[in-house]
């Protein structure tokens, strides 16, 4: 373009040097005239051979510019070819199979009190409640197994390797199958699985934010309830804020359970739960529950570590059971988050207990009315630290009156007080409460290592807890429930 | 008889208005999805995004109200590649909506229809937090992005016929604008090519592939763990890069500190729409990311 520009300019000034001297030498001011007219033809002459110049450069600039387009549109084509998902991924009978993971919890603890005589007065242990063993151990071993079953059912399976008095037993912690395809946002589950009752109940201990269980759970769950049964939910066709109804039915065996009759179900509960969000960050659920428990012979204390002999007193009659809990969530712009968690528990038991000593026996009415709470806080500082607190606290008021002190008939009548106190169903002055500090490192998602200290006043006597506590996952990634 | 006239006049009114509103629900697990949608159903489709753009997608929590949005969804579109794993199969499952578990035609899996970089060749999570399909962020390579689209178009029509002749018109001027997009981006990156940067997170390997970028190291030690002492003095035996990349996302420190080391260009990105001002589109969100680098580079 721009010498084409100049080789018109040279040419211009070459003809414009070889007629000026001409027209210097005209004398008349006629051929002046002429000479001047024909230069300004020239000039009007190369003005228009300049302009098509600039426009032959003109097409061929944006004939060049198209074909690059073209090139770039025919490069960004093969990729295109390139970055498609093959047709075909290779299948081998082994993919079929179900998501494995193994969860390993263990740690060192420290006691003032004997552990095995941990209780709290007026509501015996029952189930797997108990403190965790002193010094060093491996606490427990989960392996799960989930898939779907086919495109009606998703199943999952998670067997427990747990410590207990000294060994190590293998147990089905959950076995269960859920429907993935009914209508209407009905939903069942069937096998054994941990309650819908509060809001730990449903996690597994690995997902708690304490390396023990709220003193509630332990006075009231058996430190969680789980047992065989069904559960149907529905959630509500909103859609902002979640609505979820459902309905369990338990057989009944294991604690607040105790000696199914072989009807169906002798647990029913009932429970919502409403959850949603408050602006971009934050979000919370309600849960409301209530259970009635038919309790045909259920034993206490009998699992409290090493303390109770197979002999210990037996309850039998209603035990019902309410519960409210709420989660707040908060996740920070700058990374930081808060959990802010409570449950609160009130029990109502009444019926009949059956005490035995060595060859005697002796049988007492029971009522009771029991309260339990905790509230928590996580705070999380970044990706790896969290610090947390939690207040527990316990409340029993019983009414105990003796029925028959000699109820095997031999007529060697226990002493009431005697069989009251024993028992363990005598409430006392005391409440037991808790303060615990928590603090937490999670290097990644699969390992967390765990310190806590706790001054629990469960008994009479204050007892200072130290625990470490590491949890690590092995294998599939699973999916966390809220 | 009047007012029953003006009954009949008014239902006349609101009956079609209110079948014109039978929107397609679409729960889309992050917010690049629920753009790409919106972009492609217009106004018949109604989009709620899971998580929003200052939220790590790894991280969400199975929330309540995730399980009602699903609920009520007729089509959920996430990137799979299990980068929603620790949250979405939980909500799935919760929200008891049969249309849209995996396999179900309502249930759209990006990464289902690209080719997926840096597959890892061994699966250990000693190298952290790995996916074993490849890397899942495919958001920010308009090649995959518009594969992906195409998808998604088929998908949107096959559950919902009755407005296939308007997804196909929006899909056909979609693919013109970006096919011209795709041309002047690139042309405009031009210069960036060769250019070597760190990056954060791997998040950028599409881009920086597309662009023909060379990523020479990372801040984060493996996928999802956070820069480390011991890592960061490995950095410094690394060769000057040109930028070092960072989402808004991310902690700056690392990257303020190897950049007073090394030298180089500190730059943030964003991962995805709305990240950074300006970006609410998918269209802009690339202009902003190539002034951005170009901004950098030179």
């Amino acid at each position: 373009m721009n010498t084409a520009r100049m080789r018109a300019a040279f040419a211009f000034a070459l003809a414009a040097s070889l007629c000026l001297p001409a027209s210097v030498m005209a004398s008349s001011t006629q051929g002046l005239d002429e000479v001047k007219q024909m230069i300004l033809q020239m000039k009007q002459q190369y003005e228009e051979r300049i302009k098509a110049l600039e426009e032959r450069v003109r097409v061929a600039e944006e004939k060049a510019e198209s074909a690059e387009d073209t090139a770039t549109r025919t490069e960004t084509r093969v990729a295109e070819v390139e970055i498609e998902a093959p047709d075909s991924a290779p299948t081998s009978a082994n993919s079929f199979n179900p998501a494995i993971s193994f969860v390993l919890q263990g740690g060192a603890v420290s006691y003032d009190l004997d552990p095995d005589d941990f209780h709290f007065e007026g509501m015996p242990l029952g189930g797997e409640a108990g403190l965790h063993d002193e010094g060093l151990s491996l606490w427990e071993v989960e392996m799960t197994a989930s898939a779907n079953v086919d495109n009606l059912f998703y199943g999952q399976a998670t067997l427990g390797i747990h410590k207990h008095d000294g060994e190590y037993e293998i147990d089905i912690e959950e076995a269960f199958l859920d429907t993935l395809s009914l209508p209407g946002g009905l939903g069942l589950r069937f096998g054994r699985f941990f309650s819908d009752i509060g809001y730990l109940n449903t996690h597994h201990t690995h997902a708690w934010d304490f390396a023990d269980a709220p003193l509630v759970y332990q006075a009231f769950l058996g430190k969680q309830y789980r047992d065989d049964g069904v559960r149907a939910t529905w959630v509500a066709p909103t859609e902002e804020l979640l609505v979820e109804v459902g309905a369990e039915v338990f057989r009944g065996d294991t604690y607040p359970g105790g000696g199914n009759s072989g009807d169906f179900g002798d647990v029913k509960h009932g429970f919502i739960h409403i959850g949603g969000d408050v602006g971009d960050n934050s979000s919370w659920q309600l849960g409301i529950s209530h259970m009635d428990v038919d309790v045909k012979e259920r034993a206490s204390s009998g699992h409290s570590h090493g303390h109770g002999d197979a002999e210990g007193p037996t309850f039998a009659g209603d035990s019902d059971l309410a519960a409210i809990d709420f989660v707040w969530k908060t996740d920070f712009p700058s990374g930081k988050k808060l959990i802010l968690q409570g449950e609160f528990f009130v029990r109502d038991e009444d019926g009949q207990v059956i005490f035995s000593e060595d060859d005697d026996q002796a049988l007492f009415n029971y009522d009771g009315k029991h309260e339990g709470w905790y509230l928590q806080g996580i705070f999380q500082f970044n990706q790896r630290w969290r610090a947390g607190i939690r207040y527990d606290r316990l409340d029993a008021d019983n009414k105990l009156a003796m029925v028959d002190a000699d109820l095997d008939g031999d007529a060697a009548a226990l002493d009431e007080d005697e069989v009251f106190e024993e028992s363990g169903f005598e409430s006392s002055d005391h409440n037991p409460d808790r303060w615990t500090l928590m603090f937490d490192w999670t290097p990644s998602e699969f390992s967390r290592v765990r310190m806590q200290y706790a001054r629990d006043n469960s008994r009479e006597q204050s007892d200072d807890q130290f625990m470490i506590q590491y949890i690590m996952s092995l294998g599939a990634h699973g999916s966390h429930q809220y | 008889m009047k007012q029953f006239m003006r009954l009949l006049i008014l239902s006349g009114i609101l009956i079609p208005f209110s079948f014109a509103n039978a929107q397609l629900k679409v729960f889309a697990c992050v917010p690049e999805w629920a753009e790409l949608t919106k972009i492609l159903g217009g106004k018949h489709v109604k989009v709620y995004s899971a998580t929003h753009a200052r939220q790590d997608p790894h991280k969400v929590q199975a929330r309540p109200s995730l399980i009602a949005r699903l609920r009520s969804a007729d089509l959920a579109v996430c990137t799979g590649a299990e980068l929603e794993a620790s949250w979405m199969s939980m909500v799935q499952r919760r929200a008891r909506n049969r249309k849209v578990m995996p396999g179900r035609p309502g249930y759209f899996e990006a990464t289902d229809y690209v080719r997926l970089l840096e597959k890892p060749k061994r699966l250990d999570r000693a190298d952290g937090d790995i996916h074993a399909e490849g890397n899942p962020h495919i958001q920010l390579d308009p090649r995959r992005i518009k594969v992906v689209a195409a998808a998604l178009a088929k998908r949107l029509k096959s559950i919902d016929p009755k407005n296939s002749n308007a997804y196909q018109q929006r899909w056909n001027s979609f693919d013109k604008r970006w096919r011209d997009s795709m041309a002047r981006w690139k042309k405009k990156a031009k210069p960036l090519q060769g250019k070597k940067v760190v990056v954060y997170h791997r998040e950028w390997i599409y881009l920086l592939d597309w662009l023909s970028i060379k990523r020479i190291g990372s801040l984060e030690p493996n996928p999802g763990v956070p820069p480390t002492p011991s890592h960061l003095a490995k950095l410094r035996t690394l060769q000057k890069p040109d930028m070092i990349i960072v989402s808004p996302l991310n902690n700056k420190k690392p990257a303020i500190w190897l950049r007073d080391k090394k030298g180089g260009r500190l730059v943030t990105l964003p991962q995805t729409v709305g990240a950074v001002a300006g970006t609410k589109d998918y269209f802009k969100l690339f202009d902003t990311i190539i002034s951005r680098l170009l901004k950098a580079g030179n």
